[in-house]
């Protein structure tokens, strides 16, 4: 309980909070005693406001009935009289036929924009900017990678060479020992121990960015997915449930790595259709 | 001169009765009453903080340089969005302490609800007549929850990025409409350059005139209804005890305004939010591909986070067309939990058979069976919370996050489990002392004296707690 003094003292700490406030404003602000003194002014007024109640009316409770909330018969009966003379309209069936039809078409005439929200799906959730021939280059630029270009236990996130903007094509190169690869890789799309994967979560699409070179796992940092590398970045752990696809590797003329071709899967998160 | 006012206004308007009548109305006093109104007042904090917040920031995916006064960002290609909410928190004077206090006041608006939700659960105040503001309420639960996220994930940096990502391939695994609905929804697919401005005018426009409709409907029929009242002497089903609303309850209630609003300054200024500067741009030339680790929700998002890393891999076929994986933990659960939700107040009219009207609450011991039900939904709640934070809990006490999920695995059965026995016993055997006294009530003892006469004498013990109780009022 908060004296008169209190309260008046409240008061007064707020006015020159507020004041306060102002000056530090016009020196060129800084938030933290923007936040404390607006915190004080604002306070001040609540502090003052309840112990002032409180010296005025303590606890005092005063006792009122509650008001009986359903209507009685008779209005209730008027109530669905006067709404029932609506009918007279209904006597006409063919006009309110016609009435129904109208307003259904409009309906369904309203729900076509709809479509113009966004484009089809169509094909893009199933393919990926990689081509056949498709150099791997870094998101910076730079020469595309060659097969000796990643030391062993190395890993590097690249894209299509001139497609760098499509973020459905990131892909991780990952460089191992190819005498570990297990059954789940395809091998003959592994160049000189480099080993790529899309870098597209199949759980919800995050970026799978963590790599654990001992155990040779690839981990989502959004949801633990983890993924072994060796054996075609099976899911060791975590809620994903399908392995990273693999993109098939090669090396052109100029002795360059590059794809064979795009994913043999839709990369990323699953949708209803995708084995379709 | 006052007077006069009020008589212009009345020749023209009338209503001098109803105003009488509004301001004798009697509010009954308890602190938990508060909790609606914290939600309320923080409302009001972001219309306010959200109305400045408007002024500067470009809801855009134009791709910009950054040439401000962050050093570490400068040159960094970035959108017009995150560069404005940049601009905000360092060149606006100002503008950081209300983007905080902003993002403080989304997180107190949701805290604030989902608590006085479990009041309004745990006391049973949403049975007849008031089945209808229990779905009004959890529908305004679930639009500020929407509105919340959306409301993050409009900066662009490379966290909500993330969220926006996650929500994507949620909206994406609904079986046959998802790919039709993510493209909607996002304008293509992601990260479409549509998200941004149109999740703007969801969260600036379209949700918070829901939430205000909303809000005004519930207020309305609280006032209409009457407000609920523990029981205590003098308290029955028919009558209402508590302050006047002019002047005692409106002095409270305005205090208690200024004090949420002192609060969330205080956090706005002094307690970091979302440091944006720090996670960086999401959409700029390296970023698309990248993410933080350790990157969590807003605390009411958690519990979906937590879901979505606690379900298993599993990702059932039928006839060639599979259910994916996020669809069962991030849509099919939450929307089974908020159905549930929304029908409670009549599968409980239904399984009690009271159909009652009740203006008096129940204490939680008075309905075990319902008190375990909240418990084990609470614990629930906290298990996915949890989870949703495996990796940074794993990273603090030095055990693998693959071993903390495994152990939420069980526990999200077992807790609740728990919980519920636990809980319905307790209130069972609460609800089963014997009664006594309540405190406050006056008690006497009626003496026969020594010459054949009675004689009343008060007792001490009632006669201190009467003036001592009576304190479970406002604050």
């Amino acid at each position: 309980m908060i004296s008169y003094r209190g309260v008046g003292v409240a008061f007064a700490l707020s006015g020159l909070a507020g004041l306060g406030l102002a000056v530090v404003y016009i020196l060129g602000g800084q938030p933290q005693w923007e936040g404390a003194l607006l915190m004080v002014a604002l306070g001040g007024i609540g502090v003052g406001l309840i112990g002032w109640a409180k010296q005025l009316y303590g606890d005092s409770e005063e006792t009122d009935q509650r008001p009986v909330l359903p209507s009685a018969v008779e209005p209730r009966v008027a109530f669905a009289t006067s709404l029932e003379r609506s009918e007279e309209f209904s006597r006409r069936r063919g006009l309110t036929g016609l009435l129904a039809f109208a307003a259904g078409s409009l309906a369904v005439a309203a729900l076509f924009p709809l479509r113009s929200l966004g484009p089809t799906p169509g094909g893009t959730l199933r393919r990926t900017s990689w081509r056949r021939g498709s150099r791997l280059v870094t998101e910076g630029g730079g020469e595309p990678l060659r097969p000796d270009s990643l030391g062993r236990g190395g890993i590097v996130t690249v894209f299509p060479e001139g497609v760098e903007a499509d973020e459905d094509a990131a892909t991780v190169v990952i460089n191992v020992d190819p005498a570990q690869l297990g059954e789940g890789t395809n091998a003959e799309w592994v160049i000189d121990g480099n080993i790529a994967y899309s870098k597209i979560c199949t759980h919800v699409g995050c970026p799978v960015g963590l790599y654990r070179e001992p155990e040779h796992s690839l981990l989502c940092p959004c949801h633990q997915s983890t993924f072994d590398v060796l054996d075609g970045a099976r899911v060791v752990f975590g809620p994903a449930p399908r392995p990273l696809p693999q993109l098939p590797l090669g090396v052109d003329d100029e002795g360059f790595l590059i794809a064979l071709g795009d994913y043999p899967q839709p990369v990323g998160p699953s949708f209803w259709n995708r084995g379709r | 001169m006052f007077l006069r006012l009020l008589r212009w206004f009345d020749d023209r308007v009338g209503g001098a009765r109803f105003g009488r009548q509004a301001l004798d109305r009697i509010f009954p006093d308890h602190w938990s009453f508060m909790l609606g109104e914290v939600a309320l007042y923080c409302f009001i904090s972001l219309v306010a903080t959200g109305t400045y917040l408007t002024f500067f920031f470009e809801p855009s995916v134009r791709e910009v340089t950054y040439d401000g006064s962050y050093a570490p960002l400068q040159g960094v290609e970035m959108s017009a969005a995150y560069r404005s909410a940049l601009d905000i928190s360092f060149e606006h004077r100002a503008g950081l302490v209300m983007r905080q206090m902003h993002h403080w006041s989304a997180l107190v608006f949701l805290a604030s609800m989902t608590v006085h939700l479990g009041r309004v659960f745990f006391t049973g105040a949403y049975r007849r007549p008031r089945e209808l503001n229990w779905l009004i309420g959890v529908t305004l639960l679930v639009s500020s929850i929407a509105n919340g996220f959306l409301g993050y994930s409009l900066l662009d940096d490379l966290l909500s990025g993330t969220g926006l990502r996650v929500a994507y391939a949620i909206t994406l695994s609904i079986p046959l409409l998802g790919p039709d609905l993510a493209f909607g929804l996002f304008g293509g697919e992601f990260p479409a350059e549509s998200i941004i401005p149109r999740f703007y005018t969801l969260h600036v426009l379209i949700l918070p005139a829901v939430i205000a409709v909303l809000l005004g409907a519930h207020l309305a029929l609280v006032w209409r209804q009457k407000h609920t009242q523990f029981p205590g002497p003098g308290r029955t089903e028919d009558n209402i005890v508590g302050s006047r609303l002019w002047p005692a309850y409106a002095a409270k209630s305005a205090g208690l305004f200024f004090i949420v609003l002192a609060v969330l300054a205080g956090l706005g200024g002094l307690a970091q939010i979302n440091p944006i500067w720090v996670y960086g741009p999401f959409r700029s030339g390296l970023a698309v591909t990248a993410v933080s680790s350790a990157s969590q929700p807003d605390w009411y998002m958690g519990w979906l986070d937590g879901a979505l890393r606690l379900w298993p891999g599993w990702e059932p076929t039928v006839g060639g067309y599979s259910v994916p994986n996020p669809f069962l933990p991030a849509v099919v659960l939450p929307g089974l939990f908020f159905t549930l939700l929304y029908l409670w107040p009549f599968l409980e009219a239904r399984f009690t058979r009271d159909r009652r009207p009740h203006n008096l609450l129940d204490r939680a011991r008075d309905a075990p069976t319902r008190a375990g039900i909240g418990a084990a939904v609470v614990a629930v709640y906290g298990v996915l919370f949890l989870a949703g934070s495996n990796d940074v809990t794993a990273g603090a006490l030095n055990i693998a996050p693959e071993r903390l999920t495994t152990l939420y695995r069980v526990l999200v059965f077992v807790a609740p489990a728990v919980a519920f026995g636990l809980t319905r016993r307790i209130c069972r055997e609460l609800g089963r002392r014997p009664v006594r006294p309540v405190a406050g009530m006056p008690t006497h003892t009626i003496v026969r004296t020594a010459t054949g006469g009675y004689e009343t004498v008060p007792d001490p013990e009632s006669a201190s707690a009467a003036s001592s109780s009576s304190s479970g009022g406002e604050l």
